[in-house]
């Protein structure tokens, strides 16, 4: 083995160690001696595994595969153990089993026989193990895939087909009153009729013009091609707001991940 | 004589009535003799919610006429045919509707409302008995049905006339256009393809469309004999793409160059696999990233990350908050529909071409209905010319939800 990656293992090793050493002692008042001692494990093990993870911005590094491999395992053992506990304990066996309610302890409430649909689905999906009877497993695909689409049709019709056109019939002249009217009251104000105005037109070209380009049936060129190229201008535009807006909502967790750096590990900054 | 009795009964009414009072104000009463109570709410109708599985009954009422200066608020009160009313809900000054969603169905139930005032509270006539009961259809739907008729009709008819042997035209599509050329430019490199399905479940639509896309990604990967790489994140998702990888090999003549291990299960937590993927991708360096499917915050990480190795990345989802970053990183991106597209243009298979061809028809309903809509508003706002109600009107009944 090389010295480097040994020198910087030892190094982050005794950086943990003496971070261990520091944060427990300075645990809450009356706390026992192995709370503010796992209290300063724990602190610094999650400053390790945040910095750990910030290094890939560096490179690929054992500190990184190990939180990495560490998350990974920890999550999935996590998602099946909540899945089997609030899924299967809390929801199925009290409507299919008296027995097991109580081998779990948990309250019976009666015989629900619908509720043996989705366990006989589930064992049909574990079928694929077997080599003889992986070809079951598609039934229980087909039953989710199919009730998936039955049910999204009439919701998805709703929302993104008829309240979307509701809402986009706008009146494109608003507090009509004539040429000399709009010129006599121009004005740039945000509430004002010509922004109004603009701002209806923009909505509706832009609608249709979007459409135009998710429109496959015909081939863009002239007219329609025109239309079709302003309408992913209009996408592009919204994309680059949304871009921006969504990067804000980004340093903010950067700063939280900072904040408990520099304030609960470090103490260099006050909360 | 007469006029002793008649001072004598008086103060003797007078006692009664202080005494009453003072044991009802003694007693939390609601009554003094200074202020008058409030006037009571009138017209107090109560009947079933139509539309619904028989849980909820519907109260309406006119305001009492010292409403909002004079009140306090609203008592709900319910009662069952022969029982003593209860209060079950009080209201705000203003109010005149109450969903009275805890009753029993096929239970008569009746309604008082109770005005507050500050020297007590009025009560108003008692409402019909009105019963809860559940409905089979929803016909406040009816347009939604419409619509659905209209459409998968018109899916219907493309499919059969796809399957008779009818060519359907469908526009190219940019993205699709590199994906042969960068798998091709993988199997020249001797790096794997990376294809991520996105996070969700296969009850998701994006998921099932980017199913369909590795169907035709694993053909060319099987024809050109490269290597495809695919960590996802749900369990169904793993047996759904073992298996279309599987069909695609078989169906190229190569069901021995399958190999289970091309798709492997990582982990439910979002950013636990985010983490896999992005080890994966500075340790195997593949020359083409794909990611298809329902993202959310993980698409920037990834797209960087394939960015940052040189890989070809080509993009596509239907959620709008996570196009900014793959239009932004990535070579190519499928923007909303032309995900769904994709699987259509790729399969070839008549029910997707169908099923696009049907959807064409609905934005052109769409754009029809826009403008009428939007032309009608206009005249009827700007000039107030008559004869556009009756279409301002149909357009309501045809786009409106209730």
């Amino acid at each position: 083995m090389r010295k480097g990656p040994i020198i910087i293992t030892a190094a982050v090793a005794l950086f943990f160690v003496i971070s261990w050493i520091i944060k427990s002692g300075g645990a809450p008042e009356g706390s026992s001696s192995y709370d503010a001692i796992a209290e300063g494990f724990w602190l610094t093990f999650a400053a390790f595994l945040t910095l750990a993870i910030l290094s890939f911005l560096y490179k690929d590094n054992p500190f990184y595969k190990f939180a990495e491999h560490l998350y990974v395992g920890v999550s999935a053992a996590y998602w099946m153990s909540l899945g089997f506990w609030t899924t299967l304990v809390a929801n199925l066996f009290p409507r299919i089993s008296m027995t097991l309610s109580e081998w779990f302890q948990v309250e019976f409430i009666s015989y629900q026989y619908h509720f043996w649909v989705p366990p006989i689905l589930g064992v049909l999906l574990l079928m694929r193990l077997s080599p003889k009877g992986g070809w079951l497993s598609r039934w229980a695909l087909a039953f989710i895939v199919g009730t998936t689409a039955g049910l999204n049709l009439p919701r998805f019709l709703r929302s993104d087909f008829i309240e979307q056109i509701s809402s986009t019939m706008l009146p494109i002249l608003v507090n009509w009153q004539g040429f000399g009217d709009f010129f006599t009251n121009f004005s740039l104000s945000a509430s004002g009729q010509f922004v109004s105005i603009v701002s209806n037109f923009l909505v509706v070209l832009g609608v249709l013009c979007g459409i135009i380009y998710f429109f496959f049936s015909k081939e863009h060129k002239g007219a329609f091609g025109a239309a079709s190229r302003f309408g992913i201008w209009v996408l592009m535009v919204t994309f680059g707001a949304s871009f921006g807006y969504t990067v804000m909502g980004r340093i903010s967790l950067l700063v939280g991940r900072l904040t408990f750096l520099l304030d609960d590990w470090l103490g260099i900054i006050s909360g | 004589m007469l006029n002793r009795v008649l001072l004598l009964c008086l103060a003797l009414v007078w006692t009664v009535s202080v005494s009453v009072t003072a044991q009802d104000v003694a007693e939390g009463g609601i009554d003094t003799l200074s202020l008058p109570l409030p006037a009571p709410a009138q017209n107090v109708v109560a009947a079933n919610h139509v539309y619904d599985d028989g849980e909820v009954i519907d109260v309406n009422w006119d305001k009492s006429p010292d409403d909002p200066e004079n009140i306090l608020g609203y008592i709900v009160y319910r009662a069952e045919t022969d029982g003593a009313f209860d209060s079950i809900r009080t209201l705000l000054p203003g109010e005149t509707f109450f969903s009275d969603d805890n009753v029993e169905d096929e239970i008569p139930y009746k309604y008082q409302i109770g005005v507050i005032g500050e020297n007590g509270v009025s009560l108003s006539g008692e409402s019909e008995l009105a019963v809860a009961t559940w409905e089979l259809f929803n016909f406040g739907m009816w347009n939604t049905f419409l619509w659905m008729f209209v459409f998968c009709g018109s899916v219907i008819g493309f499919i059969i006339s796809a399957k008779s042997g009818r060519k359907l035209y469908i526009r190219k599509i940019g993205g699709l256009e590199a994906l042969e050329e960068a798998v091709g430019r993988a199997t020249e490199m001797g790096r794997p393809i990376l294809f991520i399905p996105g996070i969700l479940d296969m009850d998701d639509v994006q998921t099932l469309a980017a199913i369909t896309i590795l169907g035709k990604v694993a053909r060319v990967v099987a024809d050109y004999d490269s290597k495809i790489r695919m960590p996802v994140s749900r369990s169904l998702v793993l047996t759904a793409a073992r298996e279309t990888i599987k069909e695609s090999y078989t169906s190229a003549g190569r069901p021995d160059g399958y190999n289970e291990d091309m798709v492997q299960y990582v982990t439910d937590e979002q950013f636990g696999y985010v983490a896999a993927v992005n080890g994966i991708m500075v340790r195997e360096k593949p020359a083409t990233c794909l990611y298809l499917g329902a993202f959310f915050a993980e698409s920037l990480i990834l797209a960087e990350t394939g960015n940052s190795i040189g890989a070809i990345q080509i993009a596509g989802t239907a959620r709008p908050g996570q196009l900014p970053f793959f239009v932004a990183a990535c070579d190519y991106t499928l923007i909303g529909e032309e995900l769904f597209a994709a699987s259509a243009y790729l399969s070839e298979d008549p029910k997707q071409l169908g099923s696009l061809k049907g959807q064409d028809v609905g934005k052109v309903i769409a754009m029809f209905g826009l403008l009428v809509g939007t032309a009608a508003m206009t005249l009827s706002v700007a000039w107030q010319v008559p004869a556009t109600q009756w279409i301002l009107d149909l357009m309501n009944n045809l786009f409106t939800t209730n």
